[in-house]
């Protein structure tokens, strides 16, 4: 078994017009940006994503946005793109937020078997409109549905060769559920080892979630909102 | 009306308000902008753990110039720092914590609020839609929820309402709505005007608010 690929270009090189494809991150922290700027020089149109964010004006997400390739956006916060605000009210994008405690559960359920299920979360707004409700021990649940996607792009701190992970701090975040979610899962990491090298009781995405993974060439690693505290401050 | 005061001085008497509500063992969740300076007034002698929802328990303060990392970051998406005993999980699991009500207190902005307790914090109808993000998931499932908020509009129009007008955030989810004006604790039989701020009576908040406010027979000066 050998899930590595040569590039970015390589590990995304079936990926269609019309693709659904999952990309981890929250903000600019953990998102696959080689995976991103792959895609956006394939030029794959009509897409759907499927991300807690847009990126930024001209970074992560915001690259395919503006080369625009996405049709349909499905994420929970778009507050940092202005381009995307234009392309909505231009129709030129169709976008569905959901809370993100439903997102994330609805990719968790769809990569765990599970079709739908029940929240609290959105219950009497908006978000509830045509979905079904039931009511257990007295409290009113709405149903959410699974989240599935053709392709999930996720980015872990280091993996092996045969596609375990290991994410840093909080660029974890959306990155491990997606990669259960996607029919082809590719993983592009910053430290890529043998088998055997990465703590088997540390590994957060076992190997049979990853179809592909590879070394990423270019970690700009950007930062959104740099706070500092004074020294002794 | 006038509410007293500059928004600074506002801000900082809501803020310590709140930071007065944490115990000992709490595990918070403090929400973008006004609710985040909490963590700069947690009470000498107890261990609070704040809880971010993109996946961190334990936050610290912002980090040293020079020790900003790119892969620590809160929900405001600004840079922080670890504290000893901090964990890393992913969003799923993070939404897990708040929706299976093991988060103790959220604490969280409005742009209304009304006298079921229910909030609109996310959108204005007209104006682009930037999304609920974990707002929603948190008034839904964290243990108290308390809303955080100037008393009135920059214009002077009341915040608590009759009914919410805005699309809301939750329905009935609003434990407490602390201002610079007041605390106020939302029950069945009302808004209850706890604690009125130094210099006010209860006829000017409610002056400032379109709610009906019963008050409280043990109200008293709110304190900071």
């Amino acid at each position: 078994m050998n899930k590595v690929v040569a590039s970015a270009d390589d590990a995304i090189r079936d990926v269609g017009d019309g693709a659904v494809i999952m990309i981890g991150g929250f903000g600019l922290c953990g998102i696959p940006e080689n995976l991103i700027r792959a895609l956006v020089r394939k030029g794959s149109k009509n897409l759907t994503t499927i991300s807690n964010n847009v990126g930024v004006d001209g970074l992560g997400n915001g690259l395919l946005l503006a080369a625009g390739q996405i049709v349909h956006h499905i994420g929970t916060y778009v507050g940092e793109n202005k381009l995307l605000e234009q392309m909505v009210l231009a129709g030129k994008i169709k976008l569905d937020l959901v809370p993100q405690g439903t997102f994330a559960e609805r990719i968790r359920a769809a990569g765990a078997g599970i079709p739908a299920f029940f929240t609290p979360t959105g219950v009497g707004t908006i978000v509830a409109e045509g979905k079904e409700t039931r009511e257990f021990e007295g409290l009113t649940y709405l149903m959410e549905r699974g989240l599935p996607a053709d392709f999930a792009f996720v980015k872990a701190w280091k993996g092996d060769r045969m596609g375990n992970l290991t994410y840093r701090k909080t660029a974890r975040n959306f990155n491990p559920v997606m990669a259960t979610a996607a029919k082809v899962t590719i993983a592009e990491v910053e430290h890529l080892v043998e088998a055997g090298e990465l703590d088997a009781d540390s590994i957060h995405t076992p190997s049979v979630y990853v179809k592909r993974i590879f070394r990423g060439e270019l970690y700009e690693r950007r930062i959104e909102r740099r706070t500092v505290r004074r020294v002794g401050g | 009306m006038n509410t007293p005061g500059k928004d600074v001085d506002k801000r900082e008497r809501i803020v310590r308000r709140i930071a007065r509500e944490l115990r000992d063992g709490f595990y918070v969740n403090l929400g973008i902008g006004m609710p985040t300076l909490i963590a700069n007034h947690v009470p000498a002698g107890i261990e609070v753990v704040l809880q971010s929802e993109n996946g961190m328990l334990g936050i610290g303060p912002y980090p040293v110039e020079g020790e900003e990392d790119a892969d620590l970051i809160n929900a405001g998406k600004e840079t922080v720092s670890e504290m000893a005993g901090t964990s890393y999980f992913s969003s799923a699991d993070s939404f897990a914590m708040i929706r299976g009500a093991h988060i103790d207190l959220s604490v969280l902005g409005a742009m209304e609020v009304d006298e079921s307790g229910s909030l609109a914090n996310w959108m204005i109808p007209g104006k682009m839609v930037k999304g609920m993000g974990g707002a929603m998931d948190l008034v839904a499932g964290a243990r108290r929820v308390v809303v955080a908020m100037e008393h009135t509009t920059r214009e002077g129009a009341p915040k608590i309402l009759k009914k919410c007008t805005l699309p809301l955030t939750g329905v009935n989810v609003v434990d407490t709505i602390v201002t610079e004006m007041a605390y106020i604790r939302v029950t069945e039989r009302g808004l209850v005007l706890e604690e009125v701020a130094p210099g006010l009576t209860a006829e000017d908040v409610q002056r400032a608010t379109e709610a009906r406010l019963v008050v409280s027979e043990r109200w008293k000066v709110m304190g900071g």
